[in-house]
């Protein structure tokens, strides 16, 4: 047994994984969830804002980390269309785009469709420009210079949103969707830092623990991995009590998953150090 | 020269930049000089696929190993270039009925967006997931507590990763709330404002003053190893 | 025929089959999406175009989409090619991943030629003519910019790396985005990443709340100033790490095991979240075993 363990396929790791993560998901159990304070900070600021306040919500990610930051991407646009906030949605990835467009079609146009929120009076989308973050130095003084027109080519000038809005200044709030560079950390050197404008983000696992020492100064809060959207889904569903739907918390559900996959990484180191222990008592190299 | 006047160039570029933070009058100039930057990165997605062609065309014309492969990207190349640049399957847009120029080519059932979320979003998303995979067998293999160092580190994944998940909330429920700073999500929040800020902060002080050095010796051309080793 | 082969042709018989199995069935099947036809211009009385948007398979209106739904087979497989790699670089890994590379380029490409190219290159320059094709609701006043004229030069110069003499030309579209970078790096990173985290960390030891010491407040901020002196001590390479100095670097390196315990950690848990994510998709979008959205009829 001890041998086996010792040169053990990483292939027999890999189908343990799968069965952990697979196996939660086709039961669709679900864990409750406590807000924890930089989350609670965020969503305190998105309720506390005046109705009809205009945030920025750049979607710096693209399919490959849609399952960390999907969750709650859908959290934040609900809780920004049940406080009837004004939106501007924008991207720093090239293929950032086409997130957009689906978080509009699901959230505002059919979530929200009672609402009758209208592209250009309740919402913009600027779409993508090339040029990372200088594309936010650029439009911290002028937006116009980067994004003259919205995604469907009307002059920002022509929108009812847009036409008194000079720069990121002019904000109430900026949010950031992020997948790493360009991300949270540009928004924080180029807009958040130098005007002083409340920024909040939503980062990947990856990159969260370097968000935190901006924490308060530059920062409001984070939503780190798919832990803090389950916890936003959690925050949203304490003041809205018809989002405690588990069916309509994507983030709450995929702890489940989350769960299993921790207890067997955590498993695994057990058993390598157990290994290793048993090796060097043994004496054998 | 071939070194100098490029120098000179960056030189002027990055002052512009510098300027525009501290004198307002200099703010129009970063702007201007942010739109070229932005039309130049859109030259070098052009420049990044003509590349990509070149080398692919190459391997199959000299038949090397794999270039069947180099055919298959090839062929999806050109079909999502196509797609893209003759706008196929999007529809002229309600304000402008007649040009079906002025629709997205990221249109909602436009070949482009076919491609994206068919082919691109499933492909690039279970790369991602293909992570999680090798990070269980790294853990299996390689987390040791072989000294005080590593077994700090290890003590710190084992709470961070219960802290982060029902699990660590379950078991250490029993904790009365006056203690919660000893719950797994506790000693979590505390790692992470507290350690973890801590590190972060010390990095990110050496990076920012490590970034700024070499800003400078860009900017006064006492690094110029980007423009390549032929100098003047 | 080896073990091995005979072993996967077996394996791949056994899905065949399975996935045959379930879709036969039920008579809903699995793995389709549904769209409906929406008007592209709802307001208007005189254009009745209309396009296709998904909908829920509950929508009365819904129709199986042929395409959406052989997508929906395509990303299946792909995401089952790819995840093939974990058992031996296979042919199917590498059709997939050659797929992605080629998609990925020519996306970019043409992104940047849309957005940037015609969206501001064009436009400033040929203002007219972009009105005319690709821009209708460009303003009337819009005048041509010829100073758009160097961005375009640096551009060609820029595209100039792929002919094979003259390489040199490319170096003056490469110093404007280096030194657009360096210029803005400088300053922001100086602002946000050492002034600031410095401001941030000047914080009293002695925390009073309610004219009373909090000590758990206290104990936070005295190990996190603790811990940044302590980690950048370690840094510090201009002193050699003996006595004093050495002891100080010791719990500095400790902090930052601890920070990289956390990193750990977190990127553990970024990464199950991903595989969760494509699970789902198989489970839920093809093969229809779960309907965690209750999107489906009942009974489907």
């Amino acid at each position: 047994m001890f041998d086996f363990l010792k040169t053990l396929d990483r292939r027999w790791i890999f189908l343990a994984m799968l069965l952990a993560v697979s196996l939660p998901i086709l039961a669709q159990k679900t864990f409750p969830e406590q807000p924890t304070l930089h989350v609670r900070n965020v969503f305190q600021k998105i309720e506390d804002l005046p109705e009809g306040s205009t945030i920025m919500i750049s979607f710096d990610y693209d399919p490959g980390t849609t399952g960390e930051l999907g969750p709650m991407t859908t959290a934040l646009l609900r809780h920004c269309c049940l406080k009837r906030h004004k939106m501007l949605f924008l991207t720093l990835f090239e293929t950032g785009s086409p997130v957009i467009d689906q978080a509009i079609k699901e959230v505002i146009e059919d979530e929200f469709a009672e609402l009758e929120l209208k592209s250009g009076e309740d919402y913009v989308n600027l779409g993508f420009k090339p040029g990372r973050e200088v594309i936010i130095a650029v439009i911290g003084l002028n937006l116009r210079q980067a994004f003259p027109s919205d995604h469907s080519r009307t002059n920002l000038d022509d929108l009812p949103l847009t036409k008194n809005i000079v720069n990121l200044q002019d904000l109430d709030l900026i949010l950031d969707l992020s997948a790493g560079y360009p991300g949270w950390k540009e928004w924080v050197q180029y807009a958040a830092s130098p005007y002083g404008i409340p920024f909040a983000a939503g980062v990947t696992a990856v990159g969260a623990p370097q968000a935190y020492p901006y924490i308060p100064g530059q920062m409001l809060g984070i939503l780190a991995a798919v832990k803090g959207a389950a916890e936003y889904e959690a925050a949203l569903g304490e003041k809205y009590p018809k989002y405690r739907d588990p069916k309509l918390n994507e983030g709450i559900r995929r702890m489940a998953p989350q769960f299993w996959g921790h207890l067997l990484v955590i498993g695994l180191i057990v058993l390598g150090n157990c290994i290793h222990f048993a090796d060097r008592w043994r004496g054998t190299p | 020269m071939k070194s100098t006047i490029p120098w000179l160039i960056a030189a002027a570029t990055g002052f512009v930049m510098i300027a525009a933070y501290f004198i307002p009058a200099a703010q129009g100039w970063q702007g201007e000089v942010g739109t070229w930057f932005e039309i130049l990165a859109a030259f070098a997605f052009v420049l990044g696929g003509a590349n990509l062609f070149a080398y692919h065309l190459g391997k199959i014309s000299a038949r090397r190993a794999g270039w069947g492969y180099s055919g298959v990207t090839l062929v999806a190349f050109l079909v999502t270039l196509a797609a893209g640049m003759l706008k196929l399957g999007v529809p002229a847009p309600d304000r402008y009925p007649t040009n079906a120029w002025a629709g997205d080519f990221q249109f909602e059932g436009s070949v482009s967006w076919w491609l994206y979320w068919y082919l691109y979003n499933p492909l690039n998303a279970t790369m991602f997931a293909l992570l999680a995979f090798y990070v269980s067998s790294a853990a299996f293999r390689a987390f040791r507590a072989k000294n005080t160092e590593a077994t700090v580190l290890l003590v710190t994944a084992f709470i961070v990763l219960l802290g982060r998940t029902y699990a660590g909330a379950w078991l250490t429920s029993s904790v009365p709330e006056n203690y919660s700073a000893l719950t797994f999500p506790g000693m979590t929040a505390i790692i992470l404002a507290v350690g973890n800020t801590a590190g972060q902060r010390a990095i990110m002080i050496g990076i920012a003053l490590g970034v700024a050095a070499t800003s400078l010796k860009v900017l006064l051309g006492v690094d110029r190893s980007y423009l390549g080793s032929d100098g003047d | 025929m080896n073990r091995e082969t005979l072993g996967w042709t077996v394996v791949l018989l056994i899905g065949a089959l399975g996935l045959f199995g379930r879709a036969m069935s039920k008579p809903e099947g699995m793995g389709k999406v549904y769209i409906k036809a929406v008007r592209i211009a709802p307001d208007s009385p005189t254009d009745t175009r209309t396009t296709f948007t998904k909908v829920e398979p509950k929508d009365s209106e819904a129709i199986v989409s042929v395409p959406r739904t052989v997508g929906v087979w395509i990303a299946a497989l792909g995401t089952l090619a790819i995840f093939s790699f974990l058992y031996r670089d296979n042919v199917f890994y590498k059709l997939a991943e050659s797929v992605f590379v080629g998609v990925t380029a020519a996306w970019a490409m043409v992104l940047g030629f849309w957005e940037s190219i015609v969206d501001k290159l064009l436009r400033n320059l040929a203002p007219g003519l972009m009105r005319a094709w690709a821009l209708p609701g460009l303003s009337d006043k819009q005048e041509p910019n010829y100073l758009y004229i160097v961005p375009l030069i640096l551009g060609i110069m820029l595209l100039w790396r792929l002919v094979p003499r003259g390489a040199w030309i490319a170096r003056w579209p490469l110093a404007v985005v280096v030194g657009t970078f360096a210029g803005l790096k400088l300053v922001n990173f100086l602002d946000a990443d050492f002034v600031s985290q410095i401001r941030n960390t000047i914080i009293p030891l002695i925390v009073v709340v309610n004219g009373k010491v909090d000590p758990w407040a206290s104990l936070r901020n005295t190990g996190l100033l603790v811990g940044v002196l302590s980690s950048l001590t370690y840094f510090f390479f201009s002193v050699e790490h003996k006595g004093f100095v050495g002891n100080v670097s010791r719990v500095g390196v400790w902090f930052l095991m601890v920070t990289f315990g956390a990193s750990f950690a977190f990127t553990v848990m970024g990464r199950i979240a991903l595989l969760a994510a494509r699970v789902e998709f198989l489970f839920n979008d093809w093969l229809w075993l779960i309907d965690p959205g209750d999107k489906r009829p009942k009974g489907w």
